[in-house]
């Protein structure tokens, strides 16, 4: 088989593409999947993917904040917006403001329940149960379903009780 | 452990052992963790990265599950040692390239392995064969925590692990099966299939991971979404999901063996025939024909080779891995020669 774009060179490269729900199969040489692969990447790229869901920021803001620039590392919120990658652990807290909305269209969360480095493994790990249960708390006051706040509220509050301080208790080791 | 002594063993996730092996080739967890106090590393200058490669080195010994691993420096490796790490999966194609201050840790049963300055600071993976994200999980907690204990990792309560791209910020994991569908393909059921998986948020690539088409009626299923959901949860989602993408594929089968018996078997011992036969073959045609045997082998109609087999070959048979058998750079002609000439040595029953 032939390259669908040169028609000269053989075919190794087999993609699918999909443009407005149709499906179309390409088959091309080496040297036309790269250009096209590059092609796409321009138009598809993560970077890109990123910078559009930033994009929705107030413009006013946006420009005062495109200048912040991180104190850990000195990269600056527009650095970010072009390359779509941060510069260090830093940057999270700097750029707090920004990145929380853009963390919640990505995740559709911004609460971490997963595991936390081994020596602060218990304190976090309960505060961060609480701060949902909470907002679960309210939801479910909120809409009336009372049963389901006391059950939340009960809860809490084994938590809370776990949580207080003991005599030579390990949450500080 | 050298590159080559690798050649000569069979990686964990090839061995086509473990849970529904019959339709799932492995499975894999990573995690992605950054050292505070260093930026990552596509913005750290030389003297960091270097640094950050030296910080993991030193910290090996004292990581579990790690005792007789080998470290190796991406910029020591040639261009073939690494394409034959990135075959067996070992480490990403973006590893591979701008090697300067790259690392790269495996075990020698390569069961975990660990990029040092990929994208993150610290890339670690565990594959294991067939259906196993809960064991690959297990493993790979282990390892984390040993690091942790090592390595202060960037981390905030609320975002959880902090990474270069806010795509695999808070657990920073990524739980892949791959699986093969041969009868999904067949029947043109495949695309309601992928269409729902995009629905539910997670990914489907192929055989390659990002960016890669699916070949040979391979797919890779990964979760998207790493912030908010715990581990324990990620991988119950994924294994849902993939539980029903299994019972369809092996319903899809048994409809096959019941209605088009004879085509099936046509295909298959076809697919069989090529390849005990041919004198030249291209990688491509190895990996589409190679399929349909494994699905004979699932299916009990050939029963002289074993799924193991089939699975070496389509590892042997990758372009670099050919040319460490060779032991030099070999044309495409060449390599397309001696392709052939190793899969009619492995499927000649002895």
């Amino acid at each position: 088989m032939l390259c669908n774009i040169c028609g000269k060179n053989p075919a190794t490269v087999h993609l699918t593409e999909i443009v407005d729900n149709q499906m179309n199969e390409l088959h091309l040489c080496e040297e036309c999947a790269r250009e096209k692969s590059s092609q796409m990447e321009q138009q598809f790229g993560l970077s890109d993917l990123l910078v559009g869901l930033t994009q929705t920021e107030k413009s006013s803001e946006d420009k005062e904040f495109a200048n912040l620039k991180c104190a850990g590392c000195g990269l600056t919120y527009k650095d970010f917006k072009k390359i779509g990658r941060l510069g260090c652990g830093e940057c999270y807290t700097t750029f707090k403001k920004y990145l929380g909305p853009l963390l919640k269209r990505i995740h559709g969360s911004t609460i971490h329940h997963g595991k936390t480095p081994f020596l602060t493994v218990k304190v976090t790990k309960n505060k961060v149960d609480v701060q949902e249960l909470r907002q679960q708390l309210q939801k479910a006051v909120e809409s009336e379903a009372y049963e389901e706040a006391a059950r939340i509220r009960d809860q809490i509050k084994e938590i809370e009780q776990k949580q207080s301080p003991e005599p030579g208790g390990n949450e500080e080791k | 452990m050298k590159i080559n002594d690798l050649l000569h063993q069979t990686s964990e996730w090839l061995k086509g052992t473990g849970p529904n092996s019959d339709i799932v080739i492995s499975s894999r967890i990573r995690l992605a963790r950054n050292l505070q106090k260093f930026p990552f590393p596509h913005w750290a200058n030389k003297k960091q990265n270097r640094d950050i490669l030296d910080a993991v080195a030193q910290a090996v010994p004292a990581i579990e599950g790690l005792k007789n691993a080998t470290l190796f420096k991406l910029s020591e490796l040639d261009n073939i040692d690494r394409q034959f790490l990135i075959e067996r999966h070992l480490m990403s194609y973006e590893h591979a390239q701008k090697t300067d201050f790259k690392g790269l840790i495996i075990d020698d049963e390569e069961v975990i392995s660990i990029m040092i300055n990929e994208e993150d600071h610290i890339r670690a993976q565990v594959m294991q064969s067939g259906f196993n994200l809960f064991e690959a999980w297990g493993i790979l907690n282990k390892v984390d925590e040993s690091m942790a204990r090592e390595l202060p990792f960037a981390f905030l309560s609320d975002w959880g692990y902090l990474t270069a791209c806010p795509t695999n910020a808070g657990t920073g994991m990524r739980g892949s099966v791959m699986l093969h569908l041969p009868a999904l393909i067949m029947t043109r059921q495949i695309n309601q299939v992928l269409a729902a998986i995009a629905k539910l948020s997670f990914t489907t690539r192929g055989l390659y991971g990002e960016g890669t088409q699916a070949v040979g009626n391979f797919f890779q299923i990964s979760n998207q979404i790493s912030l908010g959901p715990s581990e324990k949860e990620i991988i119950e989602n994924i294994n849902g999901l993939i539980r029903q993408i299994i019972e369809q594929e092996l319903q899809t089968r048994e409809i096959l063996m019941t209605k088009s018996k004879i085509m099936l078997e046509d295909k298959i011992y076809r697919s069989f025939g090529i390849l005990k036969s041919a004198y030249t073959i291209s990688s491509q045609e190895t990996t589409e024909l190679l399929s349909l045997v494994r699905l004979g082998v699932d299916l009990g109609m050939i029963r002289d080779i074993t799924r193991r087999t089939v699975n070496e070959l389509f590892i042997l048979t990758q372009p670099a891995h050919l040319q460490k058998l060779e032991n030099k750079k070999i044309s495409s002609q060449e390599r397309d020669f001696k392709r052939a000439e190793i899969i009619r040595q492995q499927l000649t029953v002895k």
